[in-house]
């Protein structure tokens, strides 16, 4: 087994652009249900809005790549405010039935042929990211390598837009969670009527909760869409909801840092099983496609199925997640 | 002088913080709240009592706007207020505790405190980016938080979790958070409910204090000792309806609240003493 190629691959994707979208679609969440509890269930609704924003611009509009950044930012606004103004001051169940359907009924709407024109279809869209890519100041073609790391030059400038991206966004979620904006949203997400009844807003502060989230999902589709080189609308599949879900509880909800902690334990690990698991030797591949029928092909399926062990056991021994408190998470069962 | 109005249902005051009129709640069949004419003075301390069940926290929701009322009308300060939010009557110094308290288990308790303060231009998404736009006003915030969880006797607990705190604790650290938003009319559901003794009754001096203040307060209190210990005025509600008002000496020999008790529910504190 070829340890070193192992390590590489899984010390190279603990800080590469997968860890980096996710962690970002992480982060908002974490805005909306770890600070806020708002049970949003189709957080990749913010993420295609983001792509969508930046790829109908450029595609249909013929705007240049740097509006459609902005524009980005002006769909999630109004999803965030589609999905929110009719179900926030209801039950919270509510936002989350709301939320899922949502995001499903927008995956099928741009993919149809209908909207084809517009979105791309089922085929999506491609070719509106190289302004961006202009702009590297590394060799797009050739791969980088320090310590035990390896990139594209493509991928290293993602990677250094992302990463800086990334930990802005987080030093900001900090500062405002600190602030009194933050306590007032850790009250409504403890007792809505005790922060009403001291005078807070809690219908306009879940509003911006779930707006401020939101943008920053927003920027983890517009990431990864421009990573990827191309927009495809069956990308955005509540699949990709749950993982950022289980990657927010890998870290531990309500802690600033616990998304990039919780995408980058999820992600290394996931690469690490696959590695793994295709580097047996053959003896042992032979007699596990005996016993178990592991073929190359459900690999893929394999190393979910062991990462999801991981997390059944997380959740039995650590239930707070990475950052989380134990304490804290005793009282809710007083 | 309070004293002097005649200790009759409805009886105008001279400076009502609150005017209720014809004010109904029904829930399905049951009609929970039927208040016909009902002024609270401003200034002093009221008690409203009554039998479980009599209404009065169905009665506290309906005039903080926790709940609808199905019709009447309600004036604070002699403006109309049916339809404005509960936070909004907050904001205009209407401010009420909760019969089944409502800590906010995973914050602290001085930041369940603090969160009581009105108007933090921290609580402006925007500002709130900013640390030094509201950095003094935290700590003016926090200095006052500090003063109140140490008349509560909670200053041990300051940074604990709420949600540790035992049942009488809670009721204190409501009553202090309520006193954060510096209340014009403060309306407490049972506050000394589980408190105990000794604490009842410097918290029973603090409530005086701050009916010396110019503060106007409306209580709900099954203990009749605490009654008559504080309060300038008594209102009794039965089956949604205020069947009695007056001085606490008056109702305690009114007949029709004793019936009332006797009736629904035998009181015995109430009881000991007819
Ligand atoms: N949300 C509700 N739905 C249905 N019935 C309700 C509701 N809230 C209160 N009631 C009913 O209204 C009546 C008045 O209840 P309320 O809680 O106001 O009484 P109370 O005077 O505060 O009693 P206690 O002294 O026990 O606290 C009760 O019969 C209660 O069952
Ligand atoms: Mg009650």
């Amino acid at each position: 087994m070829d340890w070193g190629f192992i390590f590489e691959r899984t010390f190279s994707t603990m800080i590469g652009p997968e860890v980096v979208i996710y962690a970002l679609a992480a982060l908002g969440l974490n805005i909306h249900f770890g600070y806020t509890g708002l049970l949003n269930f189709g957080h990749v609704a913010f993420m295609a809005a983001g792509a969508y924003g930046l790829g109908v611009s450029v595609y249909y509009f013929h705007w240049n790549f740097w509006i459609g950044l902005g524009m980005a930012m002006v769909y999630s606004i109004v999803l965030a405010l589609i999905l929110g103004i009719p179900t926030l001051r209801l039950r919270a169940d509510y936002l989350g039935l709301v939320t899922i359907a949502a995001s499903e009924t927008i995956r099928i709407t741009v993919r149809s042929r209908v909207f084809k024109p517009i979105t791309g279809g089922a085929e999506g869209i491609s070719e509106f990211s190289k302004p961006f890519y202009d702009l590297s100041p590394f060799d797009l073609g050739r791969f980088y390598s320090f310590g035990p790391f390896r990139y594209l030059g493509r991928d290293l400038w993602v990677l250094v837009v992302g990463w800086t991206l990334l930990i802005l966004l987080t030093l900001m979620v900090q500062q405002v969670m600190r602030a009194p904006w933050g306590r007032a949203l850790r009250a409504i997400r403890e007792d809505e009527d005790a922060a009403r009844s001291l005078g807070k807003n809690a219908y306009a502060f879940k509003i911006q909760s779930l707006l401020f989230g939101g943008a920053i999902g927003a920027v983890a589709g517009v990431v990864q869409v421009v990573q990827k080189g191309s927009i495809q609308a069956d990308g955005f599949n509540p699949t990709i909801t749950f993982t950022i879900w289980m990657i927010l509880i890998i870290g531990g909800p309500a802690r600033p840092w616990s998304p990039i902690a919780g995408s980058m334990i999820y992600w290394s690990l996931i690469i690490f099983v696959e590695n793994v698991l295709r580097q047996l030797s053959p003896q042992t591949r032979e007699s596990l496609e005996r016993t178990i029928k592991l073929s190359d092909i459900n690999i893929g399926q394999m190393r979910y199925i062991i990462v999801g062990l991981g997390l059944l056991l997380l959740a039995r021994y650590r239930p707070q997640g990475i950052f989380g408190s134990r304490e804290e998470m005793a009282l809710d069962d007083r | 002088m309070i004293a002097n109005y005649s200790p009759t249902p409805g009886v105008s005051k001279n400076r009502p913080a609150l005017v209720v009129k014809n004010v109904s709640k029904s829930f399905g069949g049951l009609k929970a709240v039927d208040v016909k004419h009902l002024e609270i003075e401003s200034g002093v301390i009221t008690a409203l009592i009554g039998p479980n069940g009599a209404g009065k926290t169905t009665f506290f929701n309906l005039l903080t706007a926790f709940d609808s009322i199905d019709s009447g009308s309600i004036e604070l300060f002699g403006k109309d207020i049916v339809g404005v939010a509960s936070q909004n009557l907050a904001k205009q110094g209407m401010v009420r505790t909760f019969q089944l308290t409502k800590a906010l288990s995973k914050m602290t308790v001085i930041d369940n405190l603090k969160l009581g303060a009105l108007h933090q231009s921290g609580e402006n998404f925007i500002k709130s980016l900013f640390t030094p736009i509201w950095s003094s006003q935290e700590r003016e915030i926090e200095s006052r938080a500090d003063a109140l969880l140490d008349r509560f006797n909670l200053s041990h607990m300051r940074d604990e979790f709420a949600g540790t705190m035992s049942g009488g604790q809670r009721k204190l650290l409501e009553m202090a958070r309520a006193l954060m938003t510096d209340p014009q009319i403060l309306m407490l559901d049972e506050p000394m409910a589980g408190v105990n003794p000794a604490l009842t009754q410097s918290l029973l001096g603090h409530v005086k204090l701050l009916r010396d203040e110019g503060r106007t307060v409306i209580f709900v209190e099954h203990n009749m000792d605490v009654v008559r210990d504080i309060s300038d005025w008594v209102v009794v509600m039965a089956e949604g309806a205020i069947i009695a008002e007056g001085t606490p000496d008056h109702i305690r020999s009114n007949q029709v609240v004793i019936d009332a008790y006797l009736g629904v529910h035998h009181d015995r504190e109430l009881s000991n003493d007819v």
